[in-house]
């Protein structure tokens, strides 16, 4: 028995991958502002990667001729307390914020995105336990939790990663779960229940990937939110040391010098600012395009 | 010549908490209300009845996907009723089922490669890839999608197409027994009859058992050779295809055949409109669930339930009539 209907687009053998892609390619272009954050954040990436060896002085080696200089030709951002660039001393710094803020998000989006997973599927007392847990540390405000964290285990980029990564558990949990729930009751899982899969088959194969574009969106705004974590506790002394080119770092460092050189505490927070706003825009745009129900 | 029962179905039963609050008032839906019925070895038994009156329900109690509350599911003797889902594994390869809406049937972000062969994997795991895929490849010929099909994705076929590919993968593992839970509502009525059709020429070729679950009676007509009529949870009429169009005996059964449309207008047929809405499964009529709409109601009908009593050779009916 042929079907006429199946001979149809006997070339439609465009990979789906391929097809997908370009069509997310298609859609996600026509959002400029998000479009340009991506630009930015790519930028970023470049800088994290090839900053240290284009950066046109040291970021590290002090100048004791060239101290809190204003922006010049010679020092577009001009020079903090020991002299030193600050343009390079921000292209260095990318690394760190970066590298700090998406290992905190991943960790904690690993993390986050199993418990969801665990407590919307098997629901019940698992679900009310898990639940519960992230309500007391949502009652925490992020901030208090993470200085609370790093309290306890002291100073470094490492706790400061691990403060931030605690803190976005609950939330991916949360979005998680409920994007668990719903696929949860879809008929495609209930299929795979009548031909005998397993639960850890059903969550894996079939509920997961369902919740990928939920996780993507959420991760990208995330990352946002961790920079600027990182960046105040690194501000209030917890996180890095105070010597190295760290963002937060180095606005702590300059602000006592706010009234006599402004260019010393403006150029970290501008490059902060932009950057938080780029993953929220980057988020947005591709929460529009991949996660449309979300929206609110 | 006596036929060998394949599924027995005894006195079932299945209610769902309407709330699920500490505080509120216990309301309970009674999705099945005591069912009973036995389909043969190699026959299609078609269950039919309006939305909502547990059908689709009683079609997931007897492969487990809900548990069920009260009653036997017997399955080659075996009751099925109160195993665990461990057990359940074990006759989750003889019988399969077929869904309502291919849509949402078969998971958007898998290859149709990996969703028929998914089953195998379950339940095979140590068969070879190629050896999976080459089963694949031949039921889903039987089915009518050709192979360069294998590596597309589930949105990119048409409704009919996808229940073709649901079909297959119900058949991938060799079944014995399919519950087709409205397997072609779904579809245009083009669509159906090939649908119908290709279910037809499969259970020829292996031998399946069809339990198929469908709120048009023409449909059930086609397919058929035993018939369920269900009414707010409970069957009032059980026949062979034959008796059930020919000389239907229950008050509902008649409504529910004078609805069929005709295509010749000119043939005069005694019309039975139903009167008021179905009763709420919640707070089903005493007596006989359906005398609040019967137009042969008796007095009778108010207080007591008409069970299924034999009325004819292969014919059933729960009404106070016979």
């Amino acid at each position: 028995m042929s079907d006429v209907q199946t001979e149809i687009m006997p070339e439609g053998a465009v990979s789906m991958k391929e097809g997908k892609l370009s069509n997310f390619w298609k859609d996600f272009r026509k959002k400029k502002p998000a479009l340009i954050s991506f630009y930015f954040i790519i930028l970023l990436f470049i800088i994290t990667l090839i900053g240290p060896y284009i950066v046109p002085y040291d970021p590290a080696a002090p100048d004791y001729n060239k101290v809190l200089e204003s922006p010049s030709l010679q020092h577009l951002f001009g020079t903090d307390s020991f002299g030193r660039d600050i343009l390079s001393r921000l292209a260095v710094g990318a690394r760190i914020s970066l590298t700090v803020s998406i290992s905190a998000v991943l960790l904690g989006a690993l993390v986050g995105t199993f418990l969801g997973l665990i407590s919307g599927f098997f629901g019940k007392w698992v679900d009310r336990a898990i639940m519960r847990v992230c309500d007391v540390l949502f009652a925490f405000p992020d901030l208090i939790l993470a200085i609370g964290i790093v309290a306890i285990l002291g100073p470094g980029l490492k706790n400061v990663v691990i403060a931030v990564a605690f803190f976005s558990i609950p939330s991916f949990a949360r979005i998680v779960r409920s994007a668990t729930l719903e696929t949860k009751e879809m008929l495609f899982v209930e299929a795979t229940r009548s031909i005998g899969a397993s639960n850890k088959r059903m969550i894996w194969k079939h509920i997961f990937p369902e919740t990928v574009p939920t996780i993507i969106v959420y991760f990208t705004m995330k990352v946002g939110t961790a920079i600027l974590a990182a960046a105040s506790l690194s501000f209030l002394g917890l996180g890095a040391e105070p010597s190295s080119p760290d963002w937060g770092a180095m606005l702590s460092n300059s602000r006592d010098y706010i009234d006599s050189s402004f260019h010393l505490v403006f150029f970290p927070g501008l490059i902060i600012f932009l950057t938080v706003l780029a993953f929220n825009l980057l988020g947005d745009g591709l929460r529009d395009v991949l996660d449309p129900k979300t929206k609110d | 010549m006596k036929k060998e029962v394949l599924l027995e179905v005894k006195d079932v039963k299945k209610v769902f908490p309407l709330s699920t609050s500490w505080f509120a008032e216990k309301k309970y839906v009674r999705a099945v209300d005591g069912v009973s019925f036995t389909i043969n070895k190699g026959e299609t038994f078609g269950l039919v009845g309006e939305s909502g009156c547990g059908k689709s329900t009683t079609g997931r109690l007897v492969n487990g996907l809900i548990k069920v509350d009260e009653g036997e599911v017997n399955y080659k003797g075996n009751d099925l009723a109160n195993i665990s889902e461990k057990e359940w594994k074990k006759y989750r390869k003889p019988m399969q089922m077929i869904f309502q809406d291919p849509y949402a049937s078969l998971s958007p972000r898998m290859k149709i490669k990996d969703i028929l062969m998914e089953p195998l994997t379950i339940h095979f795991p140590k068969m070879s890839s190629s050896e999976k895929q080459s089963i694949v490849k031949e039921l889903l010929g039987k089915c009518g999608i050709s192979e360069y099909h294998l590596e597309k994705y589930p949105h990119e076929f048409s409704g009919g197409q996808r229940q073709r590919i649901g079909i297959a993968r119900s058949l991938i593992l060799k079944p014995e027994l399919i519950i087709a839970d409205e397997p072609v509502s779904a579809l245009d009525v083009s669509i159906q009859s090939q649908i119908l059709n290709l279910m037809k020429d499969l259970q020829e070729e292996y031998e399946l058992t069809y339990l198929f679950i469908s709120h048009d009676l023409s449909v059930v007509e086609h397919i058929s050779d035993r018939v369920g009529v269900m009414y707010l949870g409970s069957l009032v009429e059980v026949a062979s295809k034959q008796a059930i169009f020919k000389e239907p005996k229950h008050p509902y059964t008649k409504a529910l055949l004078s609805s069929i449309p005709q295509p010749d207008p000119k043939v005069k047929r005694e019309q039975i409109v139903l009167q008021g809405d179905i009763p709420s499964a919640s707070n089903p009529p005493a007596g006989c669930k359906f005398h609040t709409r019967c137009p042969l109601a008796m007095d009778i009908c108010k207080k007591e339930v008409a069970q299924l009593q034999q009325v004819a050779e292969d014919q059933q009916v729960a009404c106070h009539l016979y």
